[in-house]
């Protein structure tokens, strides 16, 4: 269910962010969505794509400081409210959003990547909401 | 010649060695007796030394007692860039069958000249150096110093190659080399600089290597820069080699001046070749001995290049009691401070060294960093730039903003100041070859 995340630390100077993209899209590395969290020094830039392990290996060869995590994928319904409904569902549960932010998809489905202080849990209660909680395949296939 | 300590010292004693465990005495003499030739040698060949000692009314002959040196002129780093490159060598061109030069940070480099006797001197103060940490024929010792120039590869390459071990001449670079050899080669022992062999500890971690269990590397030497106690427990635990310090400077022989044995408390000053003062600082008179000041060297036996009062800019004390392992010579404290790194902030005196221990407390290896000093408004501001690595990262921005927080707190705790902390991308913060840099002064004391 979970699916593989990189985030590469990145100064907040000119050019940085520019010289990341450069270094992935020559090592011919497909981005499929890419969210800069950030500080206002310092961000993390997190990465989500079909390729986690060249991705990683990539950035870190070119001697950047890199972390892998897990986030999840949720299909939010269509629907006015849709993100609500996703939020609600884990309400009584304790569990907390760390971050999230849209992946961008092909199909035109509506997919947020969710961090969760606790995934398993999370991904669990969604789908017994009746909530689409998308694995990886599902997520880059087509 | 010292009968006595030969049973002691049954298996492990290496005739190099015996000059460690001469009479006090017997050490006294001899050196004085080379206190008064090498100052009439300099006298004679060097003129600057001559020119120097003439302005002070002095003759080589009114060196009478070893006490007399402090009578001498100190020499400085600036004379070796002054004479450059041969001014100071007492011996024709002829005689000089090696040199070495140092990295300059600024300018011209320093260069330094050797006979065939300095360099047999030097590899026996090197021998001394590795027996004393426990290096004998056997040990396959990976040498991580640079080679060319700089005095640390070559130096101990003599010395390893005279106790007989069996060396690889890697020189630094290419971490994950480093290790394949050390694990393929069956290394059994390392030389290099410290902060260098933390980076390679880590990088054998990456690799999913663990010293204790796939390596075979016992003990190693460091030096080349100012470390602390903290940075020794962290390569002691973190990857069971047993760190010696080693202490030297290109000015005097190279590496090989002094070293600890095992009882690692204290450097051993090999005092038969190198008579050591400690000075204060300010007045330049010697202090009393376990009293802090900045070590001054006069070379004893040095033909090529010899070398009268060499300000190091080290500063320590020399230890007051007497080694447990027997040796006579004295010993002076671990250097963790250079005088000249030294820098006064808002009027407070700082070492680097100290935001070193700093950055230890708050992470268990040490990261790759940078004082900047700035003066803005007429007010001093200190910045450590501190280079993220992947171990310290997470994928949590306020949790990397409290790691920032620690230590800017930890350097207010060690010193009293207020440092901004910058986290820097890996490899953003320059190296220079060999040693790290650790301080850019960028106040204009004009303004
Ligand atoms: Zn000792």
């Amino acid at each position: 269910m979970k699916i593989r995340q990189i985030s590469v630390f990145l100064e907040n100077q000119p050019g940085r962010l520019a010289a990341l993209c450069r270094t992935l899209a020559d090592a011919g590395v497909n981005l499929s969505t890419l969210m800069l969290s950030e500080t206002g020094e310092f961000g993390l830039l997190r990465i989500i794509t079909p390729d986690a392990d060249k991705a990683r290996a990539v950035v870190e060869k070119a001697g950047y400081a890199v972390t892998a995590s897990e986030v999840l994928a949720i299909q939010v319904p269509d629907k006015p409210g849709g993100l609500a409904a996703v939020l609600t569902a884990l309400d009584p549960h304790q569990i907390s959003v760390e971050y999230m932010y849209a992946f961008a998809c092909r199909t035109g489905r509506a997919i947020m990547i969710i961090r969760f202080n606790d995934l398993d849990r999370a991904a669990d209660i969604l789908q017994k909401a009746g909530l689409k909680v998308i694995n990886t395949a599902n997520l880059f296939g087509p | 010649m010292i009968p006595h300590l030969w049973n002691d010292l049954e298996g492990t004693f290496f005739p190099e060695s015996a000059l460690d465990y001469m009479p006090e005495s017997r050490l006294r003499e001899v050196q004085l007796q080379r206190l008064k030739a090498v100052t009439a040698l300099t006298y004679e060949k060097v003129k600057l030394f001559r020119e120097r000692m003439d302005a002070k009314g002095l003759k080589p002959a009114d060196v009478t007692t070893l006490a007399d040196v402090s009578k001498l002129p100190f020499m400085v780093k600036t004379d070796l860039r002054d004479t450059y490159p041969y001014g100071l060598f007492a011996v024709p061109m002829s005689d000089v069958v090696r040199l070495h030069a140092s990295s300059g940070t600024t300018g011209k480099p320093i260069v330094v000249g050797y006979t065939a006797q300095d360099m047999e001197v030097w590899k026996q103060v090197i021998m001394r150096t590795l027996y004393a940490a426990g290096y004998s024929r056997g040990d396959i010792v990976q040498n991580m110093y640079g080679y060319g120039l700089f005095t640390g590869g070559l130096g101990l390459h003599g010395g390893l190659e005279g106790i007989g071990a069996t060396v690889i001449p890697i020189s630094g670079g290419n971490s994950e080399r480093q290790i394949m050899v050390m694990k393929d080669f069956g290394v059994t022992a390392i030389c290099g600089t410290p902060s260098y062999f933390i980076h390679l500890i880590e990088t054998a971690q990456k690799m999913g290597i663990d010293f204790r269990r796939d390596l075979k590397v016992k003990r190693g030497v460091f030096g080349a820069e100012p470390w602390t106690d903290e940075m020794r427990k962290y390569i002691e635990s973190a990857s069971g080699v047993k760190a010696f310090d080693i202490y030297g400077l290109s000015e005097i022989i190279g590496p090989g001046v002094g070293a600890e044995c095992e009882c690692q408390d204290g450097l051993h000053i090999f005092e038969d070749h190198f008579l050591a003062e400690i000075v204060d600082t300010k007045t330049l008179e010697p202090v009393p001995d376990g009293t802090e000041g900045e070590l001054v060297i006069t070379t004893l036996s040095k033909q090529a290049m010899p070398v009268i009062r060499y300000r190091t800019r080290d500063i320590t004390a020399f230890e007051t009691s007497r080694c447990g392992c027997g040796r006579t010579c004295r010993r002076i404290r671990r250097i963790s401070r250079r005088s000249d790194d030294m820098f006064i902030i808002r009027g407070v005196n700082v070492f680097p060294s100290q935001i070193e221990t700093a950055l230890l407390k708050t992470e268990s290896s040490l990261p790759h960093y940078l004082i900047v000093l700035t003066r803005k408004g007429g007010l001093d501001q200190m910045e450590v730039r501190v280079e993220i690595t992947g171990e310290m990262l997470t994928d949590n921005v306020g949790a990397m903003e409290q790691l920032q927080k620690r230590f800017g707190k930890s350097i207010e705790q060690i010193t009293g100041l207020h440092a901004a902390i910058t986290l820097a991308q890996p490899g953003t913060i320059p190296r220079s070859e060999g040693k790290a840099k650790r301080l850019l002064d960028q106040r204009n004391l004009t303004n």
